[in-house]
């Protein structure tokens, strides 16, 4: 039992993790319709701009919590003028070209992020500092769930939740709704789109930022190829749990997150991949818009 | 088509300038045909030419001295651009050209290749790069001996370790599903069931690249392992590490030369002390090495590349053999070969029943106060 419950634990951590990446996609897709395949990267360059901060405040010996809060805005404002201008220069120009076309741009952004970085920065691996410090309640189950864990899980929580405030009940919320149900009917009344658009990149890159920051402390490692593999899962868990459904991200990539730690727990971790992309055909098979999408109707 | 075309008439360009050579070679009297096979050319250049280099330096100082048993050592160079069909050739080449050993080859596929040429002519091949386990443990060629640990010794050297060191009966093997890793977790994997003395706990493969390994630290948890033998490079194993102090486990770590790398240290921390990796012996003390390189800078201005230690080894090692054996025939030599221990760069060795070099291999080092301190 006691078995299970690390598993699950281990199981909702990584999916936290993937649910803090997945939101950017699932934001992004659910207003313009466009898998933004360098939301990766803008995780990758929120990890490196909240390291580059954190390892200049803490030589001024500035305490943890002030350097936590500052890397982290540093960070998301930093990812954010990314997610915009990566929106503006590669998918806004092709904004009325065919689905296809915005696709390749965004993977060619990917590319191109990861070895801007790599030439910016370093290809080695650099030790990222633990900013999330070891609580001391923490202490008597921390073989079973950490400080950093527990803050991961936390964020993920209250960012789903704001996140479904804002949609729901705030003016850029209902204009996002609007531009995603009907692009130009949202244009005829008056809703200013590309700024709803940039909004969206915006508040999806913060997030991406914010993650990249509280992954790489729990992991205690980045280098300019994170972003990869996170986006992809994330993209996964996204697609999952109904691409373009808020909700759907996070249930998505929590059942990702527990299907590979049990996979790896109860059978082996050489299958952990094979287990979480054969439930996605699955549930693909069964419910194509995934498990909270919307399944979608062609307007004429 | 037209590389190949190339490289073709390099070989031919080559064997004509030998041919021409070999009448000159065979009035000058007797001398002791050694021949130097590998990668001269090509993408693996880098790889044969310091051997080339090496094999020139000992061959100059044992002449200057007066040759070995009273003749002269001549070198007789051939080009394999370390593959397996052009190394038959030069194989060939070398064996009609009457030598009397070869160092060489130096890619294990070239190696193989060629073997079965030069046992059927008699002649030994000592080679300081070709590391494929099959080359010695299968028996097949009794003629082959390197100066190089092959690639399981690694993995014996973690197993003994743990087992008879560290004392550790339980062992998680876990790898990064690489070629290099998980050869070297099959091979540990092997041993340990072996030995008798340890038991095999978990085998596993990791995803490198994964955002978050808790799962399969748990999974370690689990087993009730002593100890943990990890295969793969350093990024993985500074996850795994840092996540089982994470998780408050003490379980020891050891791993091998993939992460026995100063940038493990810089990036698992504290996490890193105490871990254990194990890494080709130091021979930067050794005073024969020292004069090997010494000799290498005064003669081409330049530091020896890629093997350049333990294909001076080999030289050494198989002139050192011709001359107590007062003989180039091949059981003589075999003979003096495992009997004989000779002082060179990499060690003072000889060579076992199967070819190997005893006192060649890999040390285990440990994480102490930041930095890898060689372990006994």
């Amino acid at each position: 039992m006691d078995y299970f419950i690390e598993l699950f634990c281990s199981g909702l951590t990584r999916g936290s993790i993937y649910a803090l990446i997945a939101l950017g996609y699932t934001m992004v897709y659910g207003i313009i319709g466009l898998i933004n395949f360098a939301h990766g990267e803008i995780y990758m360059i929120g990890a490196f701009t909240s390291f580059i901060v954190a390892t200049v405040l803490s030589i001024y010996g500035f305490p943890l919590a002030a350097i936590v809060v500052v890397a982290g805005v540093a960070a998301a404002i930093w990812s954010s003028a990314y997610g915009y201008t990566v929106e503006k220069i590669a998918y806004k120009p092709l904004r009325h070209a065919p689905r296809l076309a915005p696709l390749i741009s965004a993977i060619g952004m990917s590319i191109l992020l990861q070895n801007y970085v790599l030439l910016a920065q370093t290809s080695d691996f650099l030790p990222f500092p633990e900013l999330i410090p070891e609580f001391s309640f923490v202490e008597p189950i921390a073989h079973i769930i950490g400080s950093s864990d527990i803050v991961i899980l936390l964020t993920t929580t209250v960012v789903m939740l704001a996140l479904t405030f804002l949609i729901k009940f705030t003016r850029i919320g209902k204009a996002m709704r609007a531009t995603a149900q009907d692009r130009t009917m949202a244009l005829l009344v008056g809703i200013n789109v590309d700024r709803v658009i940039s909004a969206t990149f915006i508040i999806g890159s913060a997030l991406a930022a914010i993650g990249g920051l509280l992954i790489a402390s729990h992991i205690g490692q980045i280098n300019f190829a994170i972003g990869f593999i996170a986006g992809i899962k994330a993209f996964t868990a996204a697609v999952l749990g109904g691409i373009g459904s808020i909700p759907g991200a996070v249930l998505g990539s929590l059942i990702l997150g527990l299907t590979e730690s049990f996979a790896t727990g109860y059978i082996s971790s050489d299958y952990e991949d094979v287990f979480a992309f054969s439930l996605l055909v699955l549930i693909l098979i069964f419910k194509p818009s995934g498990l909270l999408g919307k399944a979608e109707t062609k307007k004429v | 088509m037209k590389l190949t075309m190339r490289t073709n008439s390099l070989v031919t360009a080559a064997a004509v300038a030998l041919v021409t050579m070999l009448p000159i070679a065979g009035f000058a009297g007797d001398t002791i045909k050694i021949g130097v096979a590998g990668a001269h050319s090509g993408d693996l250049a880098s790889y044969g030419l310091p051997t080339v280099n090496a094999a020139k330096l000992v061959a100059d100082e044992l002449n200057a001295k007066g040759g070995v048993n009273g003749k002269k050592v001549e070198l007789l160079i051939e080009d394999d651009v370390c593959k397996p069909e052009v190394a038959t050739n030069s194989a060939t080449k070398l064996v009609s050209q009457g030598v009397d050993a070869v160092i060489g080859h130096i890619c294990s596929g070239a190696t193989k290749s060629a073997l079965p040429i030069y046992k059927a002519a008699g002649i030994i091949l000592i080679s300081p790069s070709a590391t494929n386990p099959e080359l010695t443990q299968s028996g097949d060629y009794p003629n082959f001996f390197r100066t190089i640990a092959s690639d399981d010794m690694q993995a014996k050297a973690e197993v003994d370790y743990a087992l008879n060191v560290l004392g550790v009966k339980k062992i998680a093997v876990i790898h990064d599903k690489g070629d290099y890793g998980k050869g070297l977790a099959e091979f540990a994997k092997g041993f340990i069931e072996k030995s008798g003395k340890g038991e095999v706990v978990l085998f596993e493969g990791v995803t490198p690249g994964a955002v978050d390994y808790s799962a399969i630290v748990q999974k370690i948890r689990q087993s009730k392992a002593d100890a943990v033998i990890f295969g793969g490079y350093h990024p993985e194993a500074s996850k795994i590490v840092s996540m089982m102090r994470k998780k408050r486990m003490d379980t020891i770590f050891l791993s091998d030369d993939g992460v026995k790398d100063d940038t493990f240290i810089k990036v698992a921390g504290k996490d890193a002390e105490g871990v254990y990796a194990s890494g080709p012996k130091d021979n930067s003390k050794n005073p024969v090495a020292q004069a090997a390189i010494a000799a290498h800078k005064k003669a081409y201005n330049s530091d020896p590349g890629a093997f350049y230690e333990s294909a001076y080894s080999a030289a050494l090692a198989i002139l050192n053999a011709i001359e107590k054996a007062d003989s180039t025939e091949i059981t003589a030599v075999t003979k003096a070969l495992r009997t004989e221990k000779v002082e060179t760069p990499v060690g003072n060795i000889h060579f076992d029943e199967r070819g190997d070099a005893v006192g060649v291999g890999f040390a285990m080092y440990q994480v102490k106060n930041g930095q890898y301190v060689e372990v006994k």
